[in-house]
């Protein structure tokens, strides 16, 4: 205790004992006396011991040299987080120490920045999904998903919320675990073998009147687009069920968006609008809906835009607080406190630049390079590819059956030549066969998508 | 202590937009022309705003200038922590090996990350005395959620779910405790605090029964007292058949003095973004680990962090488990952070840290607890981390509440406490300084809280038509949250 520490001013010896005669107490451990002995011995921690700031840079540096990311090697790894391109200015923003260092803004007449941004967050999503409110964020596509599948059951007052069956495996986990104390059953619908998409008639056998809402993910988990959207749509709200649509927020730069398939909630995952996949997060729950019924029942926070109270100048501020923890305690409708709001910060930066433009021609990239690939890897004999006859979008599923070889064998032999194969789909799809999902970008050149033809046409033959 | 916020009377972003600019460049690529069906097309293009990066960055660095963080200033935001975050931290994370880092990677490639999230496991169990962890959650609430949940399914192994569906939480506790208790479908039992601003041990007698799921708590509790009675409240809730769970919030001041563990709870969260100095980010990204005993750890979410023959991967089967609670394995380069933090710190460093947050909250309390009007109750307590002062007596001298001095302080580049919580406190400022400011600062806010004093006493307009010095001035709430004006997006206006 003798050394001042650079993150503790007042651990400085002499300023310490300064406060604690003015505190008219003698040492520091007296501030403890009230904590039974029982529970303080035995309280040393066993943890290695300070290191400098450079050390611990160096350490840490160090221990994530050893980690070979998508940049190392060329990577197809998609499925719900997706390697693209954060423009500089992104990074920079979401950088400023003000921003960063800074609490959810209980406080708005000191936090404007924050409220303004993630006004403009809303607003930009909302334009995006073509939905009339968003809210400031939640933690990913998966915890939204089970939110919206909550707030379905409680506006409804019903029980049963519909799922397709070729569904992301981490999604569908975390719906079932925010279901099941809800008592909300999870009711999954078949797809098409051949398409891919969901079987009408099945749906129309499966949707009740228990049922709380209809979910679709479009493009789906496979990266095809459900090309019978609206007329799902149509079939919940004549069993006057929800209709949930998810999305992959950059493909609404040229395909329909949740507002135009009647969707009654949106939700999505928000990390390709300028967020880095750091290991699959922090991410960004999307989550949007329309009318005043669902507003009352939306989690998480709402920034509004108001005025100051003489009237001259816009502010921001969160509203509808009642509907939140800190107000409504047992009765709120969710639980959620810190969300990610730094990541809605990066998005409408990443937003801001792109404009409908820069969107559009970046969904036009991504088709130009998912169809070349998915052209080129056809090309190879035995391979089906895409598994699916359908439009796809920057991911396809490619069928290994034909060639007599098991996904893993496939991505370990591709490793080898510096290319991590796309996540294998077998264990969740078994009637897929042996196949994988393949994520292509802006960021793949076609050098890079030629040399994956060409380690694959090398595997098949047997090199 | 002169504090003047910047004001730039930004427009909205969309406000700034002109047709046919773009912030960004792509590679030139042959355009795709097999033709999509129309009926999957978009029918308008969406209405973002078009600006070049010049101007998309200027508005956002004007609008970063507008909000106040604590590397401007004491942030002493009550249960919040908000520590300075050291910058070496910002600095690892800010890696190509980290970022661009893709969840489904083959182990082979992914060991470094690995080894850090299993190191900062079993640092985190040392730190609050339990037995396993899991990294996932996102943020506190999250924690609560998982926990709750893993409660859940410790009943329902026992075969006693039916019958235990009530969790107990004193009219003290955080917001998030009921919400999550009742999300992971408990019924919430508020137990009152007793005339300490503790729990009260008969009323906790009296609300245990066969029914009882556990009893969340936090200690030191939101009044910064540490609860003295936690090992006959965790023998009364053991004893009964429920569990203990601890919520982090507040632990801060426990680091290397007292172990949840030792105090008998069987589940904490941890707020990372809290005790272990990673930053807030204006609300999140946070992130809210899980520990368990030895006895709950099969239910922890999947998938855990695991080691063996110094290979580090994740394992997914474990068929107790409560499942998924989100997308991957957590919120990464918030926990390289907080691995960063604690390997830094130490177990030297980390008690410094509770000793000083201490010792900052009871310096401060002594000086503020003389400030006229201000009380300072249950004022023969130690404090730890935090500590309430009630303004009720300045309220009802001279009509200045505490709503009105936290807009004060603002003024003064000081950001404001936590206000009108714990509930069970009347015109409550929550305060917790940590251990991160100098005794200068908290001589200056003593100093602040004591001229607002003599301002509400002999000039309380001042007081009350406060803050000034803010990018805006007041706001009116009111319009913001009535039907017909509010205005949640900018889709009606422009």
């Amino acid at each position: 205790m003798s050394e001042a520490h650079p993150y503790i001013p007042n651990s400085a010896p002499r300023v310490m004992e300064e406060m604690l005669r003015e505190i008219g107490i003698r040492d520091i451990e007296a501030l403890f006396a009230d904590i039974p002995e029982s529970i303080r011995k035995d309280s040393t921690l066993r943890l290695p011991g300070s290191r400098s700031e450079m050390e611990t840079g160096v350490q840490v540096s160090g221990l994530l040299s050893k980690n070979i990311s998508t940049r190392d090697v060329i990577s197809f790894l998609g499925g719900g987080v997706w390697p693209h391109y954060v423009p500089a200015a992104v990074d920079e923003i979401v950088s400023r120490s003000e921003f960063i260092t800074s609490y959810t803004p209980y406080q708005p007449e000191i936090s404007q920045g924050m409220l303004q941004s993630l006004f403009e967050y809303q607003s930009m999503v909302a334009e995006l999904m073509e939905m009339e409110f968003a809210n400031s964020s939640l933690y990913d596509w998966a915890t939204a998903l089970g939110e919206a599948a909550r707030m379905a059951s409680r506006v409804t007052g019903r029980n049963e919320f519909l799922v397709p069956h070729f569904m992301q495996p981490d999604r569908l986990g975390t719906l079932k675990t925010f279901c099941e104390p809800a008592g909300i059953k999870i009711v999954e619908v078949e797809g098409d073998r051949r398409t891919g998409t969901i079987l009408q008639d099945e749906l129309q056998r499966k949707v009740s009147s228990k049922a709380a809402g209809v979910y679709i993910e479009n493009p789906s988990y496979l990266g095809l687009l459900e090309p019978n959207a609206r007329r799902i749509g149509e079939i919940a709200h004549e069993k006057g069920a929800m209709f949930v649509v998810g999305v992959d927020p950059l493909s609404l730069g040229l395909f329909a968006s949740p507002g135009e398939l009647n969707a009654d909630i949106a939700v999505g995952e928000g990390q390709p609008l300028g967020n880095h996949m750091n290991y699959g997060g922090p991410l960004l729950g999307l989550f949007a809906c329309r009318g005043d019924r669902l507003l009352r029942q939306m989690p998480g926070r709402l920034i509004g835009m108001t005025t100051t109270k003489d009237g001259k100048s816009k502010a921001f501020t969160m509203v509808l607080q009642t509907r939140e923890q800190h107000i409504r305690r047992e009765k709120a409708v969710s639980n959620i406190c810190t969300n990610e709001a730094l990541c809605a910060v990066a998005a409408a930066t990443y937003l801001a630049l792109m404009g409908p433009r820069g969107l559009e021609r970046l969904c036009k990239t991504i088709l130009a390079n998912s169809n070349y690939a998915m052209r080129e890897l056809g090309k190879l004999n035995g391979l089906k590819v895409p598994i699916f006859d359908a439009q796809h979008f920057k991911e396809f599923a490619i069928g290994f059956d034909g060639v007599r070889l098991t996904c893993s064998d496939v991505n370990a032999a591709l490793l080898q030549r510096g290319i991590q194969g796309g996540n294998c789909l077998h264990d969740q799809f078994p009637e897929l066969g042996q196949s994988a999902l393949y994520c292509v970008t802006e960021t793949h050149t076609r050098e890079s998508i030629d040399r994956l033809v060409e380690a694959m046409k090398a595997i098949l033959e047997g090199q | 202590m002169p504090y003047r916020q910047a004001r730039w009377e930004e427009p909205l972003i969309i406000e700034r937009s002109s047709e046919g600019k773009v912030g960004f460049s792509l590679p030139d690529v042959e355009a795709y022309t097999t033709g999509i069906p129309s009926e999957l097309l978009r029918q308008r293009p969406p209405r973002l705003p078009e600006l070049s990066e010049t101007e998309v960055v200027r508005h956002y660095i004007r609008l970063s200038q507008e909000n106040y963080g604590v590397d401007l200033g004491i942030y002493p935001l009550g249960s919040c922590t908000m520590k300075y975050n050291p910058k070496i931290l910002d600095r690892v994370v800010a890696t190509t090996k980290l970022q661009e880092l893709h969840p489904l990677q083959d182990n082979g490639s992914v060991q470094g990350i690995l080894r850090i999230f299993y190191e900062l496991s079993q640092w985190l169990t040392e730190i609050v005395g339990l037995s396993k962890v899991s990294l996932q959650p996102a943020a506190g609430a999250h924690g609560e959620f998982t926990g709750a949940m893993i409660m859940r399914a410790y009943h329902k192994k026992n075969g006693d779910l039916e019958k235990r569906d009530e969790l107990i939480v004193p009219d003290s506790a955080h917001g998030t405790n009921p919400a999550s208790a009742a999300m992971a479908g408990f019924k919430v039992v508020v137990i009152p605090s007793g005339e300490d601003g503790c729990v009260d041990v008969r009323a906790l007698r009296s609300s245990l029964s066969p029914r009882t799921a556990g009893l969340m708590l936090t200690n030191p509790n939101t009044l910064g007292i540490f609860e003295a009675d936690i090992l006959e409240i965790a023998r009364l809730v053991h004893e009964d058949g429920g569990l203990l769970y601890y919520d982090g919030a507040n632990l801060n001041a426990m680091l290397g003095k007292a172990k949840p563990g030792r105090m008998g709870f069987d589940i904490v969260h941890i707020n990372i973004h809290k005790t272990f100095a990673t930053p807030h980010g204006g609300g999140g990204p946070g992130s809210g680990p899980v520990a368990v005993t030895k006895e709950l750890e099969r239910f922890l979410p999947i998938p855990t962090v695991e080691c063996a023959g110094g290979k580090y991967y994740l394992d997914f089967d474990r068929p107790d488990s409560i499942g998924k609670v989100r997308g991957y394995w957590g919120n990464s380069s918030v926990l390289v952070r907080a691995y960063a933090y604690i390997s830094m710190m130490g177990q030297d460093g980390l008690t410094k840290v509770a000793d000083v947050s201490v010792l900052n909250a009871n310096y401060l309390a002594k000086k503020l607890s003389k400030i006229r009007g201000l009380e300072l109750p249950y004022a023969d307590k130690l404090r730890k981390h935090e500590f309430v002062l009630s303004a009720a007596k300045m309220s009802r001298e001279t009509g200045v509440t505490a709503a009105h001095i936290s807009k004060r302080l603002l003024d003064f580049g000081i950001h404001a406490p936590t206000v009108y919580f714990p509930l069970i406190v009347d015109e409550a400022l929550m305060i917790e300084p940590t251990e991160t400011v100098s005794k200068q600062d908290l001589d200056e806010a003593a100093e602040a809280f004591s001229k607002i004093s003599t301002e509400a006493y002999s000039t309380p307009d001042i007081v009350r038509s406060a803050p000034n010095s803010t990018a805006v001035s007041r706001i009116d709430e009111a319009r913001a949250s009535h039907p017909k004006t509010m205005k949640l997006t900018w889709r009606s206006d422009t």
